[in-house]
């Protein structure tokens, strides 16, 4: 590809024409737009499925209300399956390894392209055909098992669960071609000088993520296969009516989903790392504490799976186990926390809409955190187990840090993968009301949660109604605010006017080349002489 | 600590129906307390240090401190020490929690879709309706006859699940009199959310009395009896028996006697024949415009008697 640079465009967008082109490009950078392209839209569908729940939510069923949108339980609990399964398959997963570790591993490192970048585009064809097939199964037989395909009741309902487990399955093959494309890059392609202790945290979060992806996805893909053969086949595993054990398919599924959570938060650390210290210009605080607290979380994610089934029957024992081990989790979290902030110390710190959404996940994550210490606490999880406290906690962690992050990093980035700059006011806008939609939408959750108000409920007892209602009202403010954000972009890519080659005067590498990046990323191959952050 | 804990009782936590609920608070007030300091630590910090150092000039110097191996030490320690303590705290009232009491009044609960089926020692059954003696210790054995469910009484702060082909239990000792919540929280299919059931707390005289009369609805007419059944086994969840109002299965109001059409085109009688095949093989003829498969089979679950009561009472509906 190199020799025929030459007699194309600039840069990777005009370097070669067409949709086919792009269908066939191996380019990393290309791949990740696609990416970008398609988990938008998953994001939208998601997205409008939510607000559906909760307009439905709006009020108990006893009362006339603007809810009751969704007829009955059965069209409520297929809207909730398919709203959870789009988000984590599709959107939190996949989003910040795939879109942005896609674009800017690489350039980090200052390599031309990923290890294996036909591998690169076959995963994302995995990725659009597993998504396809999963999102496919709504129009002809809609599952209504929750993403957590829990048996024995995914066995018995009669939906398309085996058709929505392929897509999942499909996704995961995805998802362990990215992990190992990562981490083969991150071992052969850095650039003169660049060593382990010099690549961005950014990368170091990518690298963990990527040993989780390889090593956990597997064990879903088993899980899964295991369940279609039982639906298709009557094996015989999981249905106590064949003899199997139930709870022996939670097991499984959390040993991969466990994990998978960091799969979600650990890329977004890596970004909140990359704008905290670029947007306070100074040098990272405790940069070996956080690029071996994401190898300590990703490593101890292997031993906490049972904390999702203290009331399941599991032994006390397991129970008590689990719970000492989950309480590790919460120390490198915390390290990496007590890190950011004391990086902003003595910083210059600007207010550019990049660096608002890292506070907002600071903020955000750090109530996530608590709630999680809370959650991992034997006692008080009995209590708070499958309740909207839960609820509230994984949103505040997944949607409030990961999501957070990547709309930070998206935005931090824009100007590198687009050539443009966006309208500032537009995205501080659009930041403002996510973050006050957000806390008005999941912070009563925490207190339906405690008075006992179980989750995945399509109706609700009339003490519920005041919180579920203001609820409800934030999840609008939420819409507004990626509406303001969606404009910010389009207009952006538009008519943005041209940015330079370094807009927030960063030190890591992808700020060497010009904006967007030509299409083997460097003119030159860059020489690393010192670490990634040091301002002076 | 107590104005803490009595505060939040009464804001948001549900009444505290046992001593087990008292300890579970506590915790939760001192994790409440050591969270509320850790983000105020945490966010206001960042929000002092974030307007502090804003930038100034477009060339600000900033200083140079990449770590600070004490401080790092120092608030990873503190965390840890403050998480082993939290574990170890609970751990002791989770233990007080699954150590089962021996002599406890042992009741049996059957989770099924979508109602909690309950049977005391003495054969009386009721369902969605748990009544227990104040101040004794309460052993619930559960077990589901279809997917999993999962037991949950907000005021006492217990929960366990419910899961096919085996017996799981929890305990309790009710301190308060009155009506309590029992929320099925393991999602169970269409009428998950109304799997709702009630814990009555009441006198000791009052509980025996209750059995008491459970003893005597043996000697009930047939069709009361037949009531009885349709309620315990749930029945009322898919079937309307005062109105024409289909829920997942057709009406059974002012049906019998009728003819249906069935799926297949065929006409047949609604009689007590069809009642009972229903009962029994419930996919061998369904009535037009219902699917297949929903209904369980009750082969093996009633006997003659109970089958005779049922038929009796669904005649009766008019």
């Amino acid at each position: 590809m190199a020799t025929k640079s030459a007699h194309h465009g600039d840069n990777y967008i005009n370097f070669e024409k067409g949709l086919w082109s792009w269908l066939t490009t191996v380019d990393h950078k290309r791949i990740g737009l696609m990416y970008m392209i398609s988990v938008m839209f998953f994001f939208f569908v998601g997205g409008v499925m939510a607000l559906l729940l909760r307009l439905e939510l709006f009020a108990p069923n006893a009362t006339a209300n603007v809810g009751q949108v969704l007829k009955n339980g059965d069209v409520y609990n297929q809207v909730l399956t398919y709203h959870g399964a789009i988000m984590v398959f599709m959107v939190i997963v996949p989003g910040i390894p795939a879109i942005l570790g896609n674009f800017f591993l690489p350039l980090h490192l200052g390599a031309k392209d990923v290890a294996f970048p036909k591998i690169n585009l076959a995963s994302w064809y995995c990725f659009m055909a597993g998504a396809a097939l999963a999102v496919l199964t709504f129009f002809f037989n809609k599952i209504d098992t929750g993403w957590t395909f829990y048996t024995p009741y995914s066995i018995r309902t009669g939906t398309a669960t085996v058709m929505m487990v392929l897509g999942a399955f499909i996704m995961g093959m995805s998802s362990v071609l990215t992990g190992l494309n990562f981490i083969v890059t991150v071992h052969k392609l850095r650039a003169p000088g660049m060593t382990m202790h010099r690549m961005p945290l950014f990368v170091w979060a990518l690298y963990s993520t990527a040993i989780l992806q390889m090593l956990a996805t597997p064990v879903l893909a088993i899980t899964l296969l295991l369940l279609a053969a039982e639906k298709l086949f009557g094996v015989g595993i999981f249905d106590p009516a064949l003899g199997g054990d139930p709870v022996l398919f939670q097991h499984f599924f959390w040993f991969y989903s466990h994990p998978a959570v960091y799969i979600m938060i650990i890329p977004a650390m890596g970004v909140v790392s990359e704008l905290i210290t670029t947007f306070s210009r100074k040098v990272i605080f405790g940069y070996t504490a956080i690029a071996y607290s994401s190898l300590g979380i990703a490593a101890v994610s292997f031993f906490v799976w049972g904390h999702h089934m203290f009331v399941s029957g599991q032994s006390e024992t397991a129970g008590i186990i689990f719970s000492f081990l989950t309480m590790l989790v919460g120390v490198p979290t915390a390290i990496k926390m007590f890190n950011w902030v004391a990086t902003l110390y003595k910083g210059s710190i600007s207010f550019d809409s990049p660096m608002l959404f890292a506070l907002g996940f600071l903020f955000l994550f750090a109530i996530g955190g608590v709630t999680g210490i809370m959650l991992a606490t034997l006692p008080i999880d009995v209590h708070f187990h499958d309740t909207y406290f839960v609820v509230a906690h994984f949103h505040y962690v997944m949607v409030g840090g990961t999501l957070m992050a990547l709309m930070g990093g998206f935005y931090y980035w824009f100007p590198k993968m687009f050539g443009k700059m966006f309208n500032e006011n537009l995205a501080r806008l659009s930041f403002v009301f996510i973050f006050i939609g957000f806390n008005v939408t999941f912070f009563p959750q925490f207190i339906l949660g405690a008075m006992g108000m179980p989750r995945r409920y399509f109706d609700y007892i009339p003490a519920y109604e005041t919180l579920n209602k203001v609820s409800t009202v934030g999840s609008w403010l939420i819409l507004t605010g990626f509406l303001f954000g969606l404009y910010a972009i389009v207009q952006g890519i538009r008519k943005g006017p041209k940015a330079s080659m370094n807009p927030w005067n960063s030190k890591t590498l992808e700020w060497q080349t010009s904006s967007p990046p030509p299409h083997d990323n460097f003119a030159v191959e860059p020489i690393v002489t010192a670490g990634p952050y040091e301002y002076r | 600590m107590m104005w803490f804990n009595i505060a939040k009782a009464q804001s948001f936590m549900p009444t505290q129906g046992t001593e087990i609920a008292k300890q579970v608070d506590n915790l939760y007030g001192f994790l409440l307390i050591t969270s509320f300091i850790a983000c105020v630590l945490v966010i206001g910090g960042m929000i002092y240090f974030v307007w502090k150092y804003r930038r100034k000039t477009p060339n600000d110097k900033t200083a140079y401190i990449s770590h600070n191996t004490f401080l790092e030490f120092l608030w990873s320690f503190i965390p840890l020490v403050i998480f082993l303590a939290v574990f170890v705290w609970g751990w002791y009232i989770y233990h007080n929690m699954r150590a089962m009491p021996k002599n406890a009044l042992e009741i049996n609960v059957l989770g099924k879709q979508w109602a909690w089926e309950v049977e005391y020692k003495n054969g009386y059954k009721t369902v969605n309706e748990v009544v227990v003696p104040i101040g004794q210790d309460v052993k619930i054995l559960l077990t589901s006859s279809d997917v999993i469910h999962s037991f949950f009484v907000p005021s006492f702060r217990i929960k366990q699940d419910a899961v096919p082909g085996r017996y799981t239990a929890l305990w309790f000792r009710a301190e308060k009199l009155g009506d309590f919540h029992i929320f099925c929280t393991e999602y169970c299919g269409t009428s998950h959310s109304a799997m709702i059931g009630k814990l009555k707390v009441v006198s000791r005289e009052d509980f025996d009395r209750y059995l008491e009369q459970g003893q005597e609805e043996r000697n009930l007419p047939l069709a009361k009896k037949g009531e009885k059944l349709f309620a315990v086994k749930a029945c009322a969840s898919c079937h309307s028996v005062d109105s024409a109002a289909v829920k997942v299965g057709p009406s059974l109001f002012q049906k019998f006697g009728h003819e249906e059409e069935m799926d297949n085109g065929e006409k047949l009688k609604f009689d007590e024949n069809y009642i009972r095949e229903s009962i029994l093989e419930p996919n061998k003829h369904i009535v037009k415009g219902f699917p297949k498969g929903v209904m369980p089979t009750f082969q093996g679950q009633l006997n003659e008697n109970e089958l005779s009561a049922l038929v009796e009472y669904i005649k009766e509906l008019k």
